[in-house]
């Protein structure tokens, strides 16, 4: 759902759409140990974002919003962050969020393949979201399990000494 | 101690030391250590700590046998891995690839052979008293309790001379002291740099006092290191008493520990270690009754690899976009919050309570003269054994490729070791004789950096390997500067004409030039560094570098448009190949030769892979 604010805008309303997420998130930064000097307090605002992408799943402008009022910051100063580091994303990901590392280890081991592999039996390029919402994918820079190189996550899984062949069956684990 | 009250004073410190000597000498008769790291936990080690646990208990053998989880034990390459440990004759044995299914014979104490396991080489371990032989062992100082000890009891490494280093320093030196301490071991920054960490230390003592910081940079981004997250997961209480001797010797009472995200593990371990230690009165207010505090919080990175730089972590601290800027003034002087800062590596800080509790000669007398101590390597890539190493510097890439590792997998031959990650370069068989340090790895083009080290076969391809480190850097690059942000995706197009085979010997020398400019005008050490694969690679590996420009030929076989499939003569058509084309381009019937069309192929090579026939070519 989005509403509009003006002609020129218009904005979701995720924020609103989970309130329970809202409840969890609120109570957090209320507990934020916030201080009267605001340039401290936008040190709390990684762990923040941490937390509200743990809750909503990603981090569209309401919560960009929400967060920016609680901690006293400017809205500008929440995207900049959230454009900036590769972990927070302000659109959704998929139910399956599929990791290929690319690590150095697992990239002299055929990575490269396996990512390859995912593309072609998706449909969809690295970076990308299925259009269900039910797979994305991306490359991931080393978990430091390069033991196990290549490694490939889905969600929390990580599996091991992987080959094109296995990709296929990673996939139908994703039910 | 039975009861949580704080520890008031060394002496309290050292009669639970004593206590849980005496306990860990006489507890069951058999220990057996699980290597709970994060490779362990995703080889499935937890269903074999499982069944170990259920079997211990369905044979009544409680008495006999405690299992303790550790933190990696560093023999990556045949996780899980377990250690039982023989209390009475002090012998252990390391068990590889164990399956839940061998629990129960270990739990019987059958003989080993009989477990159908791998034994690993014993030796694996060697106190750090004694001298290391690199043959068979190595020195351990960093890691000296990772793997030996459970991460989750503060007893355990109280147990192992835990926190009396912080107890030696706070209550029996001055605070310039322990600065001259790490000045005279001669102990220099594991994360890369190279510079001396007392000296950093010194400088920001040297600060009026007041507020001061101390960072433990847990960053660890460098693709294919993983020696930090070793460390927090498997000794964090280290880094914690080292963060607060430095808070000691610089004047800071806070310390924050920026890790990165993606360690879920070791941010749990950490957190558990400072509740711990906030519990037992060894950090916050009044530390053994000395006066001292220090309280230690954790921040988290975001998936930004220049946040390892020490102004962009500031930043990120902050709570800001994660940017470098022009150092001076440096974060000793002016780093977090304004205020002076020292920012030290984990690696860094595991070595400073062995150098105050042993002092700096005995530190000295390991490693070289200008590079004292041992340095971690995480060894991945085409090596047999894959894991965690720790050697005196100056040890022998050879010591460490052939020894350690014992050599590539699969009978290829070796290649190149790439050490640095995406700001170092690669080494070459003639290199593998150089004993390591900081100096000798970048008069060779490449650099310590954190002890990434990933071992390359003739399979690699160089040119290609240089074009992943850049993609790297294009991910990575903050975009800040323009050389760095601009001049590296030049760089890229250029290794992907030399990959296409469409470049000319004017791109080899575009590409030093350029490489030059961006290392020369970059602003942070990520720019200055990130043409170093390009240019390692291009005097090292000229040749196939020439063999792509002049021949239009990708020795190793990897550069896919230069290389071309070919069914042989030995083909006796099973029509395999056929069925799993993904594009459908080989034509043949049953039994007949069959063939490809070299314009619809993609050069997937999975026609080669599926082949039982050895029937198909690459060139």
């Amino acid at each position: 759902m989005t509403t509009t604010c003006c002609e020129r805008c218009e904005r979701d309303t995720l924020i609103d759409d989970m309130p329970e997420a809202r409840q969890a998130l609120e109570t957090y930064l209320d507990g934020l140990p916030l201080t009267d000097k605001p340039e401290r307090n936008q040190g709390f605002l990684i762990q923040s974002l941490h937390k509200a992408q743990a809750l909503f799943g990603y981090l569209p402008e309401s919560v960009q919003l929400f967060v920016a009022n609680k901690l006293g910051i400017h809205l500008s100063q929440v995207y900049g962050v959230i454009s900036f580091y590769s972990f927070f994303t302000d659109s959704p990901l998929g139910d399956f969020r599929i990791n290929v590392c690319t690590g150095t280890a697992c990239f002299v081991k055929g990575a490269g393949k396996i990512l390859e592999e995912f593309v072609r039996l998706l449909g969809i390029e690295e970076g990308e979201t299925s259009g269900d919402l039910r797979f994305s994918l991306g490359g991931l820079r080393c978990v430091g399990a390069c033991s196990l190189a290549p490694v490939v996550m889905v969600n929390e899984r990580v599996y091991g000494n992987v080959t094109a062949e296995m990709v296929p069956e990673i996939l139908n684990d994703c039910e | 101690m039975s009861t949580t009250t704080p520890v008031k004073d060394p002496a309290a410190l050292a009669s639970w030391a004593t206590e849980q000597k005496a306990q860990q000498d006489s507890g069951a008769p058999i220990l057996i250590r699980v290597s709970m790291g994060t490779c362990g936990i995703a080889a499935k080690t937890g269903s074999v700590l499982e069944v170990l646990q259920s079997e211990v208990q369905s044979q009544q053998k409680e008495g006999q046998i405690e299992i303790v989880q550790t933190g990696c034990m560093g023999l990556c390459h045949s996780e899980p891995t377990i250690e039982v440990y023989d209390r009475q004759t002090r012998q252990s044995i390391f068990y590889g690839n164990v399956k839940p299914e061998h629990a129960p014979a270990i739990v019987r104490e059958e003989s080993s052979q009989a477990y159908g396991v791998d034994i690993l080489t014993q030796n694996w371990y060697r106190p750090e008293e004694e001298k290391a032989d690199v043959a068979t062992a190595q020195a351990r100082i960093v890691l000296r309790n990772t793997g030996r000890i459970n991460p989750e009891s503060i007893g355990d490494y109280v147990g192992t001379a835990g926190y009396t280093a912080l107890a030696k320093a706070i209550t029996s030196m001055q605070p310039d002291e322990v600065i001259q301490t790490v000045i005279d071991a001669g102990l220099r920054g594991r994360g890369g740099g190279g510079f001396p960490t007392g000296v950093k230390w010194q400088f920001a003592a040297n600060q009026p006092a007041g507020e001061k910081f101390v960072i433990c940079n847990a960053d660890e981004g460098d693709p294919g290191a993983f020696m930090d997250r070793a460390v927090l997961e498997g000794d964090p209480h280290a880094v914690l008493e080292a963060m607060a001797i430095s808070g000691y010797a610089i004047g800071a009472a806070k310390g924050v520990i920026y890790i990165r995200a993606e360690y879920p593990l070791a941010i749990e371990r950490l957190q558990c270690a400072i509740g711990q230690a906030l519990e037992y009165g060894l950090l916050g207010d009044n530390i053994l009754g000395s006066g001292f505090d220090f309280d230690i919080e954790i921040k988290y990175g975001a998936g930004a690899f220049v946040c390892g730089e020490e102004t962009a972590l500031i930043h990120s601290i902050e709570g800001l976009r994660g940017e470098p800027i022009y150092k001076p003034p440096f974060p000793a002087v002016e780093g977090l919050w304004k205020r002076p800062t020292i920012v030290n590596n984990v690696e860094t800080l595991a070595n400073i309570c062995a150098i105050v509790r042993q002092g700096p000669e005995w530190f000295r007398s390991i490693g070289t003269e200008k590079c004292p101590g041992t340095k971690v390597f995480a060894l991945a890539g085409k090596v047999k054994r894959v894991g965690l190493v720790e050697v005196p510097m100056g040890t022998t890439l050879r010591d460490i490729v052939f020894g350690v590792g014992q050599g590539i997998a699969n009978d290829r031959a070796f290649k190149a070791v790439q050490t640095g990650g995406p700001s170092g370069g690669c080494l070459k068989s003639d290199d593998l004789d150089t004993p390591i340090d900081y100096e000798s790895l970048r008069a060779l083009g490449s650099m310590m950096g954190s002890g990434g080290m990933i071992v390359m076969d003739e399979d690699d391809c160089m040119v290609n390997v240089a074009k992943f480190f850049l993609e790297f850097t294009l991910d990575e690059s903050c975009g800040r500067c323009t050389p760095c942000r601009v001049g590296n995706k030049r760089l890229h197009e250029m290794l992907v004409k030399v990959c296409e085979g469409k470049a000319d010997m004017r791109t080899l020398e575009k590409l030093r030039q350029l490489s030059d400019v961006i290392k020369e005008t970059s602003l942070c050490g990520l720019g200055q560094t990130s043409p170093n694969p390009v240019l390692s690679t291009l005097r090292q590996f000229r040749r196939e570098y020439l063999d792509h420009v002049l021949n239009h030929m990708c020795t190793a076989g990897v550069c896919s448009a230069l290389i071309s499939y070919e069914i042989n003569d030995r083909c006796v058509g099973c029509t395999l190949c056929a069925r799993n084309c993904p594009v459908s381009c080989i034509d043949g019937s049953p039994k007949e030769l069959h063939t490809i069309d070299k314009e619809l192929c993609i050069k997937c090579g999975v026609c080669q892979q599926v082949c039982k026939f050895h029937a198909v070519d690459k060139h």
